[in-house]
């Protein structure tokens, strides 16, 4: 069995079909970005911690199961509610953090009385007999993000760093065009990712941002395939014009390029329909990660090179420096 | 008798290695140093420890005090990051707390040790003999003069005069109470077990501090955690600071060798410094300045180690011995590197914490993650037949490999993380069907099974070292510059992409090798 075998698809020609979606895409995230903005989670961004203890007066009532109050919680208005027990289970304490509706920067009393709301219609078995004002919730403050500011800023400079490095050792074993081509194609796939979710308006946890960073490990990986069959082919097919040597080695690597991109997939599809709500957006983000890394190394990155070259009329240089090593 | 391969070495080094680190989760029993070594969970999938901390800002202005508390958090996360507890989640709550939560529950006792550590380095002087004596001299007159001040002092002296009077004088520093409560040593004095608490209590008591005379500090040696019950010296130093923390650049934990002639560091942890320049040059003046007296390392108070001064000492390297386990010389490396807490920060209360994903969001994800493994395993075999069954055989090498090394790292496995060396697999077959396509090609060409497997790894290893080698440079430089999360990422995303390209070229080879193409094969299962 072969998929694709002796593939001859005119990537090169079609490629500006393929860059008019692309820009498409990328204009429908931005304007995604300047109208909702990204909805960051609460790793991000402050909120409310509340200490609820829910330990019910009446022995037979059977202590509050977490996903029970999980599940209210989420039908209530809260459905991305961080809960953990405090102290052994038996005690039904309860840590709740959730993002602050009102604003962010007052421990506002508005929350408070909406969690004490949604205790009392839904778990008033819980609460008989207690002291609504202070032996429900026992503490409640502000909570500052998980990943602060600092973090935020040291994990950028890490990636910026990162990708420049990638450019130099695709520059070392290529050429310079290609390393920044290749890092374009990586920045494409990115944003289109984050133009959905803020267009689909879902949040951007620390997961998804892990996320993130895998597809590109991945697109890299996936583009400098490709890149490494036109440097061998360029070595073999001498007399060819640039752009058909381009499009053959695209072709000849399909077969991988669809294998990879569809166990790759299945995974992420397994873990999308199977996953639980927690990977759901995880596994979207992967999904969509990797049909967009894919597209692009197929359609973006080397179909990219041709038209720089073009450009700025180097082709014949780019291609010597090439495959003059190595 | 085959010759000697190193490609058969390294994959019995592999599977020992994955072996090793594996054992403590199938097999019960083992002996505590192996199995410790366990795979952690991480607190979305089993919960653990959480520290409420309070930061005293009251020696501080508004302004500062608001910033001292995150300056707090990003020291309290380095210190954590660099004891090795992946995945900790670090907040800020209300105005003054900090709610540190830790995943597991051991050592956490270090763990609180190492978050409020204040680390105050401070180099000063000794001062001994003649001079030493004067300083407690002035010390007992003070002290007589106020001794309404010191009500355990008042009543010792009353108590021990008769007492007192027993002991040999040749064990007394002085007549006077303080000085009556030490002798004098070779060099310092020494103070008896039973009354070191007593001293300590003394020393840190502001009054007491006024009594000693001005430009003149009394500290005790580190106490040896092994034999706590020893007798402690007493120093005198002079209280002007030669060098303090802030010269410090780097502090690293070295092993003396057992050979060393200097009996402090044989066989033992110390800590050795490394100073800016500014600091080597200060050291370097003092040292040239003090020739044969003894300069003294205090730590938050207490003398580590006084060592002579034996001549100018210049290049700014400088070593703190002292009566250390690895594990207490390990802990001050990391505090000292990661600098003194802005305000001091005291334990409010731990409790345990449980986890923040329920039990059917953990379920739900290891069954997604079968069924995803379950797919690619079929199809691979389906795709590519036996050698597609090779690669499966492989696979499973390879995800035991990614969590030995993980635990080998004392990495926290989370849900997320999970689901990433999921999809690790899904990308590990990568490298395989690189290599296959390119066989396939070759046999297209006419060429034997042997021949067209020589040709096809010949080729599809170098875009397999260069694809992978790119993201493996991404991964060492977010796990060289990237903090908490970012890497373990890192750690995670380089293991996979070595154990893959190692499965790949190196174990899939050998098999194919060894039992597929064996002399004339005329087919290839491909």
């Amino acid at each position: 069995m072969r998929v694709l075998k002796n593939a001859n698809i005119p990537f090169v020609k079609i490629r500006y079909y393929a860059y008019a979606v692309s820009i498409i895409l990328i204009l429908a995230g931005l304007g995604g970005l300047i109208v909702n903005g990204l909805n960051w989670s609460i790793d991000f961004t402050s909120g409310v911690a509340a200490k609820v203890n829910l330990k019910a007066k009446d022995t037979s009532v059977a202590p509050l199961k977490i996903d029970k109050l999980r599940s209210i919680l989420k039908s209530n208005g809260y459905p991305e509610a961080e809960i953990q027990f405090v102290g052994p289970e038996e005690d039904a304490t309860f840590m709740i953090k959730i993002k602050s509706k009102t604003s962010a920067s007052a421990v506002s009393s508005d929350t408070k009385t909406q969690i004490l709301e949604i205790i009392q219609t839904n778990l008033s078995d819980y609460i008989k007999g207690k002291d609504l004002g202070k032996d429900v919730i026992e503490e409640i403050y502000e909570v500052g993000p998980k990943v602060g500011g600092e973090l935020r800023t040291a994990a950028g400079f890490a990636i910026l760093i990162s990708l420049l490095l990638m450019i130099v050792y695709i520059w070392f074993r290529f050429e310079f065009t290609f390393g920044v081509m290749a890092i374009v194609a990586l920045f494409h796939d990115v944003f289109i990712i984050v133009g959905i979710f803020a267009l689909t308006g879902k949040e951007i946890t620390v997961q998804i941002i892990a996320a993130l960073l895998t597809i590109v490990g991945y697109s890299i990986n996936d583009t400098i395939v490709i890149f490494d069959r036109i440097r061998e082919d360029l070595k073999i097919y001498r007399k060819e014009p640039v752009a058909e040597v381009f499009n053959r080695s695209i072709n000849q690597t399909l077969t991988r390029t669809i294998i990879t991109a569809g166990t790759t997939l299945l995974t992420a599809l397994a873990l999308y329909f199977f996953g639980g709500s927690v990977l759901h957006d995880f596994a979207f983000a992967m999904c969509l990660g990797i049909i967009f890394g894919t597209y692009s190394s197929i359609f973006m990155a080397s179909n990219l090179v041709i038209d720089i070259n073009a450009i700025t009329h180097k082709e014949k240089q780019t291609m010597q420096h090439l495959t003059k090593r190595k | 008798m085959k010759k000697f391969s190193w490609r058969g070495l390294s994959i019995v080094i592999f599977i020992c290695v994955t072996a090793f680190y594996l054992a403590p989760l199938a097999i019960p029993n083992l002996p505590e140093w192996w199995a410790k070594n366990k795979l952690k969970l991480g607190l979305d999938l089993r919960g653990g420890m959480q520290i409420l901390l309070e930061v005293d800002t009251s020696e501080l202005s508004a302004a500062d005090a608001r910033g001292a508390v995150d300056q707090n958090i990003k020291i309290i996360r380095e210190r954590i990051d660099q004891f090795g507890v992946a995945e900790p989640s670090i907040q800020k709550l209300g105005e003054n707390r900090i709610m540190v939560q830790l995943p597991g529950v051991s050592n956490y006792e270090a763990a609180e040790n190492l978050i409020k550590q204040t680390a105050m380095l401070e180099f000063k002087l000794v001062v001994s003999g003649e001079e030493a004596k004067k300083v407690l001299d002035t010390v007992d007159l003070n002290i007589s003069n106020n001794l309404s001040f010191f009500p355990k002092l008042a009543e010792l002296d009353k108590k021990d005069k008769s007492i007192l009077a027993d002991k040999a004088d040749s064990v007394k520093a002085g007549s006077g109470v303080f000085s009556s409560l030490v002798r004098p040593g070779e060099v310092d004095f020494e103070v008896q077990y039973s009354d070191v608490r007593l001293i300590q209590d003394l020393l840190a008591d502001s009054l007491f501090q006024q009594a000693v005379p001005m430009g003149y500090q009394l500290a005790l040696d580190k106490a040896d955690t092994e034999s706590a019950r020893a007798d402690r010296i007493l120093h005198v130093l002079s209280s002007a600071v030669e060098l303090s923390g802030a010269d410090l650049a780097k502090a690293k934990v070295e092993y003396g060798s057992s050979t060393s002639t200097d009996p402090r560091i044989a066989n033992k942890p110390y800590i050795s410094i490394e100073m800016k320049r500014e600091g080597s040059r200060k050291f370097e003046r003092v040292t040239a300045d003090n020739t044969g007296k003894r300069l003294a390392i205090v730590l938050d108070g207490v003398v580590y180690s006084a060592p002579n001064i034996q001549e100018r000492i210049s290049g700014g390297r400088a070593q703190i011995t002292g009566k250390f386990t690895s594990s207490e010389a390990n802990e001050l490396a990391i505090v000292l590197n990661t600098g003194n807490l802005i305000a001091p920060i005291k334990p409010i209360s731990t409790s345990i914490i449980g986890a923040t994903l329920g039990s059917d969001s953990i379920r739900s994800g290891s069954m997604a993650g079968i069924i995803g493994l379950i797919a690619v395993v079929f199809f691979m075999l389906v795709y590519y037949k036996l050698c597609g069954f090779i690669a499966d055989f492989v696979l499973v090498f390879n995800v035991g490999f990614i969590l030995a090394m993980l635990t080998a790292f004392g990495a926290t496995l989370t849900l997320p993380g999970i689901a990433g060396m999921i999809l690790t697999i899904g990308m590990a077959v990568d490298a395989n069907v690189l290599i296959y396509e390119r066989i396939r090609e070759e046999l297209d060409q006419g060429k034997t099974p042997r021949s067209a497997v020589d040709a096809g790894y010949k080729r599809a290893v170098i875009t397999v070292w260069d694809a992978n080698l790119t993201t493996l440079i991404a991964a060492a430089v977010l796990y060289y510059f990237g903090t908490g999360p970012i890497r373990g990422f890192a750690v995670t995303l380089a293991i996979g992409i070595i154990g893959s390209m190692f499965c790949a070229i190196v174990f899939v080879r050998s098999i194919l090798d060894t039992f597929v193409i064996t002399g004339t094969s005329k087919k290839l299962s491909i």
